[in-house]
């Protein structure tokens, strides 16, 4: 072959490489790839949907719904490790481990990928923001809006928790004694702990109700203690007189909801959460937002979250559910 | 008369009479029959266990692993009941599942010669595991079990619920398999001096392991009534409760190290802790008492056991018994 011959190769292999790459870059759409704590989890198939409403809507999106097997970092290092090899344009995790993921997503951040958690998230260094689910005082304030928006008399409530250490819970409650100020009718007679064992919890749902006749709501931030006390409620025959409150999963829900001793009840949802990750990695990606302190970025429905000086957003209030919905979700999670 | 009055278990039903009048000071609905009867009620799954746990320790054994086959046996049932397959099957295979667990604790005691609160130990873990495995880690909620299976147990018959009635046909049960029956009195023999217990030709091992499988029988019964009560199975049901058992059977003085105590004992014992349990929320305690005051119960009843020292048996056969 011809020096002449084989430049005129090259050029044109060259160029047919420019081309295909080109178009495959106007063509290729972004990749966004949803890590989550491990797969077959109802909440994150959710999640999942919620992404793919978001990808639908802001079209040229295509997500990756990933993740372990099981609920460990070791499995998600594997994960991401593939993506970046995959060049995937964003990764949006919800980690099982606050540090372990820090390498592996520092080095898909050096190589241009943006990262960033929501729902469980990575230390500071290992993302660009976190998107919690909610904040201790949005739920300290949907507790009490929950219990107020039923009974327009005002009266007395009862707050049944986790255990009396639980520093989740004890920070909502604080946060809802903090806004009971708006609700001037009505009154917390008491707060007691079930321990989240479903046993402990019934009965120290009995004891609020016969010692508090007047009781109207049991506020219970705790999943366990929801529905033990809806339990007990109903097998006291107070349905309608005492509702039952607080944060639960819907598919916990679903009966007692039917039943009426839960009127309705909070969780964040992970379709919204799905939905906003997603908006917030791309309009990342697209460099129309950047994640710095202060700064606020579009989640398209989800409206804008503002991020704090660690680079945290918070979606939003707890999400309601009642008769009207918790079906559809009790399928989900 | 005198000697009756002065048994433990007229002392501890004294101790209970007592304490529940106090309680009727401060609060006196505590004390209208509705509430004794749901404060029975209550406390039908710890009796049931209790029971199960005395054969244990009076064959000088202790089963941890109690509450973790419970939890096993409701969670197999809660799945049974979504497949639609009968409540008496459910029922039997749960006491079957649970009879089947305890039967492996009492093997590894019996053929292995493992000590049983390291093979419990490991039961209990095993068993966790276990139902983390099949559930998937999954809750399986009120709304996906059968109305007949959780009304089984509320439903009212001669004015108590079936679940209280479970309890007492199982203590009287217990009463004549323990004082009328050869394997109760070996269980007292096995406990009480194990060498002794091979001379009259019981076999020790065996007694033991049929102890674990009574237990463990009793524990998968208990399984489905908690399920269908609480109306709700995921991998933490009675979670620390094998606790609670064991300290039912102390405070009913069940010598822990086996070979003494009675059945009306561990069900005072339970009723002692169950009326602890449904007073406390009532009268407004703090929950860090409750703790303060089972654990004060719990030490006054070793040390009420310790005082009646065991007359000593004469060594006839020293050499023999080293051996053994």
């Amino acid at each position: 072959m011809s020096i002449f011959k084989k430049a005129l190769t090259t050029a044109a292999v060259a160029t047919a490489l420019a081309t295909s790459t080109a178009t495959i870059a106007q063509a290729a759409p972004m990749r966004i790839a949803v890590v989550v704590k491990a797969l077959g989890i109802g909440f994150f198939d959710a999640v999942h949907k919620g992404a793919e409403e978001a990808a639908q809507k802001l079209g040229n999106v295509k997500i990756i719904y990933t993740g372990p097997t099981n609920t460990t970092a070791e499995g998600q290092i594997q994960v991401i490790n593939s993506l970046i090899a995959q060049h995937v344009d964003a990764i949006a995790i919800s980690a099982n481990d606050q540090d372990a993921l820090v390498p592996v997503l520092k080095k898909a951040m050096s190589r241009g990928i943006t990262v960033i958690s929501f729902d469980s998230g990575v230390a500071k260094a290992g993302r660009e923001m976190q998107l919690d689910d909610s904040s201790t005082p949005l739920i300290g304030k949907t507790l009490i809006k929950l219990a107020a928006d039923h009974m327009p008399n005002g009266g007395e409530v009862a707050v049944l928790s986790a255990s009396a250490t639980a520093t989740n819970q004890n920070a909502w409650i604080a946060a809802m004694k903090g806004d009971m100020k708006d609700y001037p009718k009505i009154k917390l007679v008491s707060v007691v702990y079930g321990d989240d064992l479903s046993d402990k919890s019934y009965r120290e749902a009995q004891g609020l109700i016969k010692k508090y006749p007047d009781l109207k709501a049991i506020i219970a931030p705790t999943t366990v203690g929801i529905a033990a006390a809806a339990q007990a409620v109903e097998d006291d025959h107070l349905t309608g007189k005492v509702n039952v409150t607080g944060l639960g999963l819907p598919s916990q829900m679903a009966g007692h909801v039917k039943s009426g001793a839960s009127k309705s009840f909070a969780l964040w949802n992970p379709i919204d959460l799905g939905y906003a990750a997603t908006m917030i990695s791309y309009n990342l990606a697209t460099h129309k937002a950047k994640a710095e302190p202060g700064a606020k970025i579009g989640m398209g429905r989800m409206g804008t979250v503002t991020l704090d000086k660690n680079n945290i957003g918070v979606m939003s209030d707890p999400f309601t559910f009642n008769a009207s919905n918790v079906d559809k979700y009790a399928k989900m999670f | 008369m005198s000697r009756a009055l002065k048994s433990r278990e007229a002392l501890l039903g004294g101790a209970i009479l007592s304490m529940v009048a106090l309680i009727a000071i401060r609060f006196p609905q505590f004390v209208a029959p509705s509430n004794l009867v749901g404060t029975f009620n209550d406390t039908s799954p710890l009796i049931l266990l209790a029971l199960g746990e005395m054969a244990v320790i009076l064959a000088k054994c202790i089963d941890l692993s109690v509450a973790a086959n419970l939890a096993l046996c409701g969670m197999v049932a809660a799945m049974m009941n979504t497949m639609g397959i009968p409540l008496p099957l459910i029922i039997l295979a749960a006491t079957a599942l649970g009879a089947v667990v305890g039967m492996v604790n009492g093997l590894l005691v019996w053929k292995l010669d493992i000590p049983p609160i390291v093979v419990t130990l490991g039961t209990m873990t095993i068993t966790r595991g276990a139902i983390f495995l099949i559930s998937g880690g999954k809750w399986i909620n009120d709304q996906q079990l059968s109305e007949s299976f959780k009304d089984f147990p509320r439903s009212v018959v001669l004015g108590l619920p079936v679940m209280a009635w479970v309890a007492i046909v199982v203590a009287l049960a217990f009463a004549v398999l323990i004082g009328r029956t050869p394997f109760g009195r070996s269980l007292f023999a096995v406990g009480g001096n194990p060498n002794a217990a091979i001379y009259t030709g019981i076999n020790v091992g065996r007694t033991q392991a049929l102890a674990f499988t009574l237990a463990g029988a009793l524990a998968g019964l208990t399984g489905y009534l908690w399920i269908a009560r609480y109306a709700v199975a995921y991998v933490d049901i009675a979670n620390g409760f094998e606790l609670d058992v064991v300290a039912a059977c102390v405070i009913g003085g069940i010598s822990i190290a086996g070979g003494a105590g009675s059945v009306a004992g561990a069900v005072l014992g339970a009723l002692f802790l169950g009326v602890i349990k449904n007073a406390l929320p009532v009268v407004g305690i703090s929950p860090f008492w409750q703790m303060a005051i089972s654990g004060s119960a719990i030490l006054a009843a070793v040390a009420i056991n310790a005082r009646e020292r065991r007359r000593a048996g004469r060594v006839i056969l020293k050499t023999a018994e080293s051996r053994a």
